[in-house]
């Protein structure tokens, strides 16, 4: 009987000790994060050159309210501290510096722009805080040997420029390629993967590499550069103003070869109506996002739920405006990492959820594209389905197409 | 005219008897004393507070090149980040392709900003005032686009800039990196302070305020007034560049975007905020610039949480207002508003004569004002 007793306490203790030690294994929390909170960071151009970019954060922390609204992450609320930086790196080194240090955020979320998130990329590594799906496409934020701590989300410019390299060879079967590119290391990325798409045989098939400088006034030489190279099939990887100028010039001289069109200058608003509808017939481009200017998916349920969101919590933004469809996918994409992380909110936590998404579905996203990471794969979207544009809108054709990094 | 000069004058007067007077020692060893106070706190942001200490000391070396042109010397300069954005670069290209140690670019960066700052001041010369400050005004615009230049982009980076490695303190300091930065750019601001400060109270600097207060006269005097000009054009260049140069230091990242006009123009509202030709009010501008964009978007926030507001409240327009107020409550900046300060309350006891009236200095007159009458 005693010994029993005694087997009794004993087991009692044990499972009071196994009960706090589960207790202190389940809620384990980095900087930012309580029982009723989680921080998170941000730095984002409202103002300055770039300020149309802003949408994305007003989505977010519009979104975020709705999540804290409904009771937010697994009883936590999300406080969301998003900073303008003006796109200008110092004003990001030290506006991030405050977040991390003064404020103690978990993480940083979605902050934009290239220049602006390299100025941050050693000190976040150094300091072990999640860059957390950066919104930039430059491939370099996927590498996860150098820099754990840093992840992008979009479909990298090396991904895109890979896939529209091999539809080109396969649409036109005789093609002499022609580049068209500006100078930096956007266009670079995308002549990596456009290299890497052609192969060495491909390769052999590039007849002109017209490069212009951001600085130039217009792109109207190099058009006619490629025009006499004798170019059928036309890679453009060129930014807004330089894509519009490049379409309108090829239609003036008559210019007619297979077109196709980088995501960055894929905006009707922006590019396609400036460069004229009826120069643009045809011009094929890649997307990842759904397009709201679509009337295709006026019924779908995710497009429906998003309209809502938009009418209820975001009222002041144009829901037209392309930011706030990326805008609200990253943020599912972040609350689905959060949500995973359950009790277990340290940095380290955040940075392997992050890293195992698993055929993950996000609303807005186009069907069947799906969020797979690894830690040795840091880029979260890599498929995109082309489009042609016809009339004054894009349309979907042919399968998703995929670029696995191993 | 004579409005700038009297407020200028009263402004000189407590620069030249008090600058490094007793009170500007004691001020000094107080910033050289700050980091100590990691001793006393167990602040996390301890060392953010440090870089934002740079930050501060970065900009009041900037508006006090800036000051020795404007305030000083009055000719009105909108392009300074130009120079800043030069001092920078070069800094950034021989640390990274000649391997230089970071301080040595210092005086680098320095003499390669007083020669451009002294070519552009000849053809400068031909231009006063408003035409000045137009043409300066091209240099902050073109300045960015040009480091994205093709030809110069393998030194540049082009657009994607220049990553820099951030200086490892020495170990026997036994101080963090940020502590380190904060004391070199300390000590490179009292550096820079003390030769301006020097600089004003010999000959030269009489020469150069006396091109201010009234060029022609200064002339008939026998003060080669177009070489002063240069010269000071050359100089206040060369501080501005060292600015830069520690900022690329403490950055560790140049980049074209950083160097924008807003960047120009807000080294002008540090310098009209914390005074013209008050060498203190220089490291009050300093603070300015950094701190109340920041405050503005706090007091953006939150309005809008505690007023429940539906739409954000531009962060910029409470800068423009915050700075409305201050100009009408101190229009001849912090150091002139502490100046009629003192001297209202010694004016109970002595006559008025030496106060400056306290709305001598309009903001939008300012540019014209300083014009010397030719």
């Amino acid at each position: 009987m005693q010994i029993n007793r005694r087997t009794a306490l004993l087991g009692a203790a044990a499972i009071g000790v196994a009960g706090t030690r589960h207790a202190r294994a389940a809620k384990n929390y980095g900087p930012g994060v309580t029982d009723t909170e989680i921080k998170i960071g941000q730095t984002m151009p409202y103002s300055g050159n770039a300020s149309a970019y802003g949408v994305a954060g007003r989505t977010q922390a519009a979104f975020f309210r709705m999540i804290n609204d409904q009771g937010g992450i697994n009883g936590r609320k999300i406080n969301f501290i998003s900073l303008d930086d003006g796109y200008s790196p110092p004003k990001t080194v030290e506006l991030t510096r405050q977040l991390v240090e003064r404020d103690q955020v978990l993480l940083m979320f979605y902050s934009l722009g290239t220049q602006t998130n390299t100025a941050i990329h050693k000190y976040m590594n150094q300091k072990k805080v999640p860059q957390l799906f950066v919104a930039t496409g430059a491939s370099k934020w996927g590498n996860p040997k150098a820099y754990p701590w840093t992840m992008g989300w979009s479909p990298d410019y090396h991904t895109e420029g890979a896939i529209h390299a091999r539809a080109i060879l396969e649409a036109v079967p005789d093609a002499k390629i022609g580049i068209l590119r500006q100078n930096d290391d956007m266009g670079n990325d995308y002549l990596d993967g456009i290299k890497e798409g052609l192969g060495a045989d491909g390769w052999k098939r590039v007849v002109a590499d017209a490069t212009y400088e951001v600085t130039d006034p217009t792109v109207d030489s190099q058009i006619l550069q490629l025009r006499n190279a004798g170019v059928n099939a036309f890679l453009n990887v060129s930014t807004p103003k330089f894509a519009a100028q490049a379409i309108k010039k090829a239609a003036e001289i008559g210019w007619k070869p297979k077109h196709h069109l980088m995501s960055v200058s894929a905006s009707v608003g922006a590019v396609l109506r400036p460069a004229g509808f009826e120069n643009a017939q045809g011009i094929v481009t890649a997307q990842y996002a759904k397009d709201v200017s679509d009337p295709a998916w006026a019924n779908a349920p995710d497009y429906k739920e998003w309209k809502a969101f938009m009418d209820k919590w975001n009222p002041t933004i144009n829901p037209f405006e392309g930011s706030s469809v990326t805008g609200y996918a990253s943020a599912v994409t972040l609350v689905h990492v959060l949500t995973q992380c359950g009790d277990d909110l340290t940095r380290e936590n955040v940075m392997k959820q992050a890293a195992s998404m698993h055929q993950l579905a996000i609303p807005m996203l186009l069907p069947g594209i799906k969020l797979n990471t690894s830690p040795t794969d840091y880029y979260p979207i890599q498929s995109v389905q082309l489009a042609r544009f016809e009339t004054d809108h894009w349309v979907l054709f042919g399968e998703l197409q995929s670029r696995d990094v191993a | 005219m004579a409005a700038i000069g009297s407020m200028t004058a009263s402004a000189n007067g407590w620069a030249m008897k008090r600058g490094f007077g007793p009170v500007a020692i004691l001020f000094w060893i107080l910033l050289a004393l700050l980091p100590m106070l990691e001793l006393v706190t167990d602040d996390p942001s301890f060392d953010y507070y440090m870089f934002m200490g740079q930050s501060m000391l970065i900009y009041a070396i900037a508006v006090l090149g800036l000051n020795l042109l404007i305030g000083f010397n009055g000719q009105i300069s909108l392009g300074h980040s130009a120079f800043f954005a030069l001092g920078a670069y070069t800094a950034a290209i021989m640390m990274t392709f000649a391997g230089w140690p970071f301080w040595a670019t210092l005086p680098i960066a320095a003499a390669v900003c007083f020669g451009a700052g002294f070519l552009f001041g000849f053809p400068a010369l031909k231009l006063e005032g408003h035409y000045l400050a137009l043409a300066t005004f091209t240099l902050a615009i073109a300045v960015p686009q040009l480091l994205k230049y093709k030809p110069i982009a393998p030194w540049t980076g082009g657009v994607g800039g220049v990553l820099l490695e951030k200086p490892e303190p020495p170990e026997w300091l036994g101080l963090s990196v940020d502590q380190y930065l904060y004391y070199l750019c300390l000590i490179v601001a009292m550096l820079m302070f003390w030769l301006v400060f020097n600089l004003l109270r010999s000959r030269s600097g009489l020469a150069m305020m006396a091109i201010r207060d009234h060029t022609m006269a200064a002339g008939t005097m026998g003060v080669d007034t177009s070489m002063y000009k240069t010269v000071t054009f050359g100089i206040s260049a060369a501080i501005t560049g060292v600015a830069g140069s520690l900022s690329a230091i403490t950055i560790a990242y140049v980049a074209p975007d950083s160097f924008t006009l807003q960047l120009a123009i807000s080294f002008l509202v540090g310098l009209v905020v914390g005074g013209l030709a008050s060498l203190p009010g220089c490291l009050i501008g300093g603070a300015f610039i950094v701190l109340v964009q920041n405050s503005a978007q706090s007091i953006s926030d939150w309005m809008k949480t505690s007023f429940a507001l539906r739409y954000d409240v531009p962060a910029w327009a409470i800068y423009g207002v915050l700075l409305l107020l201050l100009m009408y409550v101190m229009p001849t900046g912090v150091m002139g508003g502490i100046t009629v300060l003192r001297h209202k309350i010694a004016g109970r006891r002595s006559t008025r004569v030496n106060a400056p009236s306290p709305t001598v200095v309009r903001p939008g007159k300012t540019a014209g004002e300083t014009t010397p009458a030719a």
